[in-house]
């Protein structure tokens, strides 16, 4: 080996290049093992679209409520809000945990000229690029199930990733405050994930419950996701209801990936 | 600026957490080309202040420059030139030994080609070429540990900081270890290590500073420290637990100073054949008995009135 003399390599990346070579970093695991968190990601789904979407769904008649169209198409926008909503949400509780914690993987991180916030910024670009991969993939199930009612669903494609990531970034904020072994990410699953999933909307409509149960349900970020998804699939969506969606959930992304910031710079330059 | 030429310079360091004082003002310099050494027990202060030379850790007092710049302003630029090795390893363990390097690399802005050069180097350094292609996980402690020194050598730093690089290691991986960090040492590289055993700073270091409750309290190399703060001899008399206090009226005129230990007294003197031909004549019949050098254990014992490692 061959170090006397060598000049010390090192540089320091702009900004925007760290928060890509943390991607990078992301990728590489991505790559080894894309088989398994394909399968485990569209599994869900697909069950979904054919138990529900075709198999209920036989007995539902196209109507009103579904915009004329078949069930199957009508729930396949909802079910890609929804099933962001829960992708985002799983790779934002144990991988940020372990990563602070046991594989600690972003102390050797921010040890190089990277900073806390630029491997924020990376790991929520590496969020965003992890869900448009399961919309993708999505896409091309729904469409094989005969899902996709028209071009409008491409649309749902670009509105179910701003749900992810509005669901997601809140989450990553609180996963970087936890030192425990991460109990509290089941009461996320079971007591926030789940109910949303069956309230707010995927699969029947919220006009459906009890009316003072609607402001919840208004309250929860994968309504308004399931809103403005069903919306440009069905050709039903409102200009100013759907300003008010992108509102709501992009307002949701900038606070936590604010907190989000706050909460890697507190623990990891300290 | 560091005109001097020195690499890391303190003066009055500190670092507080909310009530705690971790570190307590410290001054010290590492010189280009040296093996600095903090020694000390848990809870010193020693990784406190290598965090704060690392630049991930902002200090709370005093100054601090470190490649002659200020770590607040310049922590990118400098961390850019330093290779950092943690107390616990931080590898990724789902990638492989080369993705480790790989990835790593990347950090310091270096091109793929670059790092796979420089990968391929730093296995054979490591001597981890033929488990390149295998997961992290699995390997053994020893293998981790020297991928995580090679990982830390991917940008050729100017200066290289080692915390605790060998605890919880068996001796022969120590051992491994040691060797390759004699060779980086040899090929110029500045080392700062820590260590809570003194066998480890009597192996590497130039020199080092003593530290105990967030303060340092002594410096030098390895045989200034002991030759100021011990004798060349220590005998050893082992006993019955209890046993010792009641032995040490007998021979405490038979040395320059004497400790005394839970289970056995530690007589310091020029020589230890003598004195324990002497207490033996005197009617003291320890358990077992042993003449040896002094080492930097015994300076420790002698500043803090305390052992190392409990």
């Amino acid at each position: 080996m061959t170090t006397t003399g060598q000049r010390c390599t090192g540089t320091v990346p702009g900004p925007a290049r760290a928060a890509l070579l943390v991607v990078e970093g992301l990728w590489a695991w991505y790559r080894r093992n894309w088989r398994s968190t394909v399968i485990s990601t569209l599994v869900q789904p697909v069950l979904f679209l054919v138990a529900l979407g075709i198999g209920f769904g036989s007995q539902v008649e196209p109507g009103p409520a579904t915009g004329g169209l078949p069930y199957v198409q009508f729930l396949a926008p909802a079910l890609l809000a929804a099933t962001l909503m829960q992708t985002a949400t799983f790779e934002s509780t144990y991988p940020i945990l372990s990563a602070f914690k046991w594989q600690r993987t972003y102390w050797a991180v921010v040890a190089t000229p990277i900073s806390a916030a630029q491997l924020l910024a990376g790991q929520l670009t590496w969020l965003a690029a992890r869900l448009a991969f399961t919309a993708v993939g999505f896409l091309a199930v729904a469409a094989a199930l005969g899902a996709v009612a028209g071009p409008g669903f491409l649309l749902a494609v670009v509105f179910s990733l701003l749900t992810g990531l509005a669901c997601g970034a809140p989450i990553v904020a609180y996963a970087a405050t936890i030192e425990s072994e991460g109990q509290q990410f089941n009461v996320i699953f079971r007591f926030i994930v789940l109910p949303m999933m069956m309230f707010s909307g995927t699969f029947f409509p919220v006009e459906q419950l009890p009316g003072w149960v609607q402001p919840v349900v208004w309250l929860t970020p994968l309504w308004h996701g399931t809103e403005l998804c069903r919306g440009v699939t069905l050709g039903t969506l409102g200009a100013l209801p759907a300003l008010g969606h992108l509102l709501y959930l992009l307002a949701l992304l900038v606070v936590g990936a604010y907190l989000a910031r706050r909460n890697f710079v507190r623990r990891l330059e300290v | 600026m560091a005109g001097d030429g020195a690499l890391v310079r303190a003066r009055g360091l500190g670092k507080r957490f909310g009530d705690f004082e971790a570190v307590r003002g410290i001054d010290l310099e590492v010189r280009p080309g040296e093996a600095f050494g903090f020694l000390g027990p848990n809870g010193a202060g020693k990784s406190s202040t290598m965090r704060m030379i690392s630049c991930v850790s902002p200090r709370t007092g005093g100054e601090l420059t470190v490649l002659g710049m200020d770590p607040d302003r310049a922590g990118p630029r400098i961390r850019a030139r330093l290779g950092v090795v943690p107390q616990q390893d931080n590898l990724d363990t789902e990638l492989t030994v080369r993705q480790n390097l790989h990835v790593y690399g990347r950090y310091f802005g270096l091109s793929k080609a670059h790092v796979r050069a420089r990968a391929e180097e730093l296995l054979d350094f490591a001597q981890l070429t033929e488990r390149a292609d295998d997961e992290v996980e699995p390997l053994s402690g020893g293998m981790k540990r020297r991928l995580t020194i090679a990982r830390s050598l991917i940008n050729d730093p100017e200066l290289l900081l080692l915390d605790e690089p060998t605890t919880g290691l068996d001796p022969q991986a120590r051992h491994l270890l040691w060797d390759r960090l004699f060779r980086l040492k040899q090929q110029g590289v500045t080392l700062i290590v820590t260590t809570h055993y003194m066998d480890e700073a009597e192996q590497l270091c130039d020199r080092l500073v003593v530290m105990d409750g967030g303060r340092i309290v002594a410096e030098g190399s390895p045989g200034e420290l002991i030759s100021r703060h011990a004798t060349r001899e220590v005998l050893e008399l082992r006993f019955a637990p209890g046993a010792q206090a009641a032995a040490e009226p007998s021979v405490v005129d038979l040395a320059e100073r004497v400790e005394v230990l839970p289970d056995r007294l530690l007589l310091y003197t020029g020589d230890g054949e003598s004195a324990l031909k002497a207490a033996h004549d005197r009617g003291v019949v320890p358990v077992s008995s042993l003449v040896r050098r002094a080492t930097l254990e015994d300076v420790f014992l002698r500043l803090t009135g305390r052992t190392l490692v409990d």
